[in-house]
């Protein structure tokens, strides 16, 4: 084929421009498929967060507080939930399994949280995956503590270390449980989701720090010490929200049903499958937006391509009338032209995938460290093909626009040369 | 076969750019010979360039019929006129002939690239298209390796206009149509220019069209045909 050749040696002789131009479009690319990788996995990682849990129920508030403050960690909240309501809702037949929470305290800024052994049994998260340890093991001592990925990667904890709670979720703290501090007995494998953030103690070991605090504050000269503390009464009189898993799915809304109308204090019972998507839906905008400013970008390239085709077009139509007298055809120009942005933007795709795979790369470590998402670095996935496809499709009608004129030049000019 | 000793014949031509405005082109006949060297002569603005375009068929006009090696140029259609212009017709323009991006070899086998007869023609007398155009360039004074070296967009504008011939006779075609190729030479090359040119004309047997509003050029040629006489002839 003639025209391919005389395309690139065309584009060659044009090189600062064309290379200018390629550019454009390989950032755009990149930055296309990076805001679509970001997107993709920021939702998956969002949506596996918690999975294997038929309901959440708390105090009654809303859906999407509750997942908050009982999923993901953020914020308080608004009432407890007693020990007794929770025991009754527990020992129903339905319910396979269990798992009590209780948050409210702190440390250094990651969330502590009180449950039990169960937790680490039934808790699952992305594809039913189960929690699994890195170092150590479940917490058996009333003053053992175990921690996720990210608050010993943080604060360079091991295992055996000492450490101290702090009253209230606040990332500074005025009242340490200076007292009773803990140790660590297990650090959890990183999983992508709030856990890596959390310390997780007993419940029990929620109520010893708390055994001398009356109304969430200390009361004065009524102290009592940590080995004291161990042969008190411990059971919790509250908790802030618990996990159930049923026998049958089955079961899920008639329970789900039951315990929003439960008579002795005001609970609610939720999906979380569903409050996850709706959440998702609501924080969902900024990400599509991302979207959409990325896609436009990409049109600005491509704008870009079509302004350097047709600023060029004007000093080319002497080369195009050289081509005619030699016989080219025009449907033949046409094609020169089409396949000239048609390579701009295959090697401006090319080139921008290498740089997102250099930035993935690159940028991967300090990406899952701050903000907990894990990039793939793996092939490109058939949606990232498809945006490539309606890329290579939008170069070619962009191309298309300066080879009509092309054509059209070539049928007026014919061979004399106009300059 | 008569009209293998007719090259061109043009009979009751009409041609307008617009059609309601004046016609660029108007006479009864034009009729070039196998083997001619025809110097048009025109003034710019009299229709030279026009006529070359309807020579090539890549114009056709309103009225009467051009035929060029007896082919009747507005019965081939557009696909057929661009076909038999590659396979039969070589071009020389003013200036800026070639294409900045290729070599000064690659210029001269583009006509071959379009057309087969060209490209089997050119390979019939010489062992691949790079020999025969260093053939050619070598017959107008080209061959030095030094000069084929360098970009095009270096040599003199004698030597581009050079490269344009040899790249107009690649392939044997029937027709070379020159147009004003020696307006930008100076005085003293352009009868060198002419004299190479018409060599290597007469040695293939093709027929030289030239046109230009140089009067001194004149003597060089077989015949001369003047535009202006030619257009007021047919009032």
């Amino acid at each position: 084929m003639p025209i391919f050749s005389l395309t690139i040696k065309s584009l060659w002789n044009r090189r600062y421009t064309a290379f200018l131009t390629l550019l454009s479009i390989a950032l755009s690319v990149t930055l296309l498929l990076g805001v679509e990788r970001v997107r993709t996995e920021a939702r998956s990682s969002f949506a596996n967060t918690l999975s294997g849990t038929d309901l959440v129920v708390g105090a009654r508030s809303g859906p999407i507080q509750l997942l908050l403050y009982s999923v993901f960690r953020i914020g308080n909240a608004t009432n407890n939930i007693s020990w007794q309501s929770y025991r009754e809702i527990a020992d129903r037949p339905e319910v396979a399994w269990s798992v009590p929470l209780s948050l409210g305290d702190s440390h250094k800024g990651f969330r502590v949280l009180g449950t039990n052994q169960d937790y680490f049994k039934h808790y699952r998260y992305g594809n039913k995956q189960p929690l699994a340890f890195a170092e150590g093991a479940v917490f058996t001592d009333l003053y053992d503590a175990v921690i996720g990925a990210e608050v010993a990667r943080k604060l360079h904890y091991r295992l055996g270390q000492e450490i101290v709670l702090a009253h209230g979720a606040g990332a500074v703290s005025f009242v340490q449980h200076a007292d009773k501090p803990f140790h660590i007995v297990g650090i959890l494998k990183r999983t992508g989701t709030p856990i890596d953030q959390t310390v997780h103690v007993s419940l029990q070991a929620i109520e010893a720090i708390h055994v001398d605090y009356r109304d969430g504050a200390p009361l004065p000269g009524h102290h009592i010490s940590a080995e004291q503390a161990r042969s008190m009464d411990l059971e919790p009189k509250a908790i802030t929200a618990f996990l159930v898993g049923l026998h049958s799915k089955v079961a899920t809304f008639r329970l789900q049903r039951w315990i929003n109308e439960y008579p002795e204090e005001p609970l609610l019972a939720i999906l979380p499958g569903v409050a996850l998507q709706e959440l998702w839906d609501m924080i969902g905008v900024g990400e599509r937006a991302l979207l959409a400013v990325s896609t436009m970008v990409l049109l600005v390239g491509l704008t870009g391509m079509l302004t350097v085709l047709l600023a060029s077009l004007n000093e080319r139509r002497r080369e195009l009338a050289i081509l005619r007298s030699v016989g080219a055809r025009p449907w033949q120009l046409f094609l020169l032209m089409v396949s000239e942005a048609s390579c701009l933007t295959a090697l401006g795709a090319v080139f921008g995938i290498g740089l997102l795979y250099l930035v993935l790369l690159i940028a991967r470590p300090f990406i899952e460290s701050q903000f907990g998402l894990q990039l793939g670095v793996g092939m490109l996935t058939p949606h990232e093909l498809n945006l490539l496809v309606l890329l290579m499709g939008g170069g070619l009608l962009i191309g298309a626009i300066p080879a009509w004129r092309a054509y059209r030049y070539s049928l007026a000019d014919g061979m004399s040369i106009r300059v | 076969m008569s009209s293998s000793e007719t090259i061109v014949a043009i009979k009751d031509l009409e041609f307008r750019w617009v059609p309601d405005g004046l016609p660029v082109l108007a006479f009864e006949h034009l009729h070039i010979t196998r083997g001619e060297r025809v110097f048009i002569k025109g003034a710019s603005g009299s229709g030279k360039s026009t006529l070359l375009s309807l020579l090539g068929g890549v114009i056709t006009p309103q009225r009467g019929s051009v035929e060029v090696l007896g082919e009747s140029l507005h019965t081939l259609g557009g696909a057929g006129r661009d076909r038999f212009r590659a396979d039969h017709i070589g071009f020389v323009f003013q200036m800026f002939n070639l294409l900045p991006y290729l070599s000064t070899i690659d210029n001269v086998i583009l006509p071959c690239r379009f057309s087969r007869r060209r490209r089997e023609r050119a390979l019939s007398r010489d062992a691949n298209l790079e020999t025969a155009a260093l053939r050619l360039l070598d017959h107008l004074d080209l061959a030095d390796p030094a000069a084929l070296a360098r970009p095009v967009t270096e040599l003199s504008v004698g030597q581009q206009q050079r490269v344009a011939v040899a790249r107009a006779l690649i392939g044997a075609p029937e027709l070379v149509v020159a147009d004003e190729p020696t307006s930008a030479l100076d005085w003293d090359r352009r009868e060198a220019f002419l004299q190479l040119l018409e060599r290597e004309c007469e040695e293939q047997g093709i027929t030289l069209i030239f046109v230009s509003h140089d009067p001194s050029l004149e003597p060089l040629f077989d015949r001369t045909v003047a535009l202006a006489e030619l257009n007021r002839n047919c009032h």
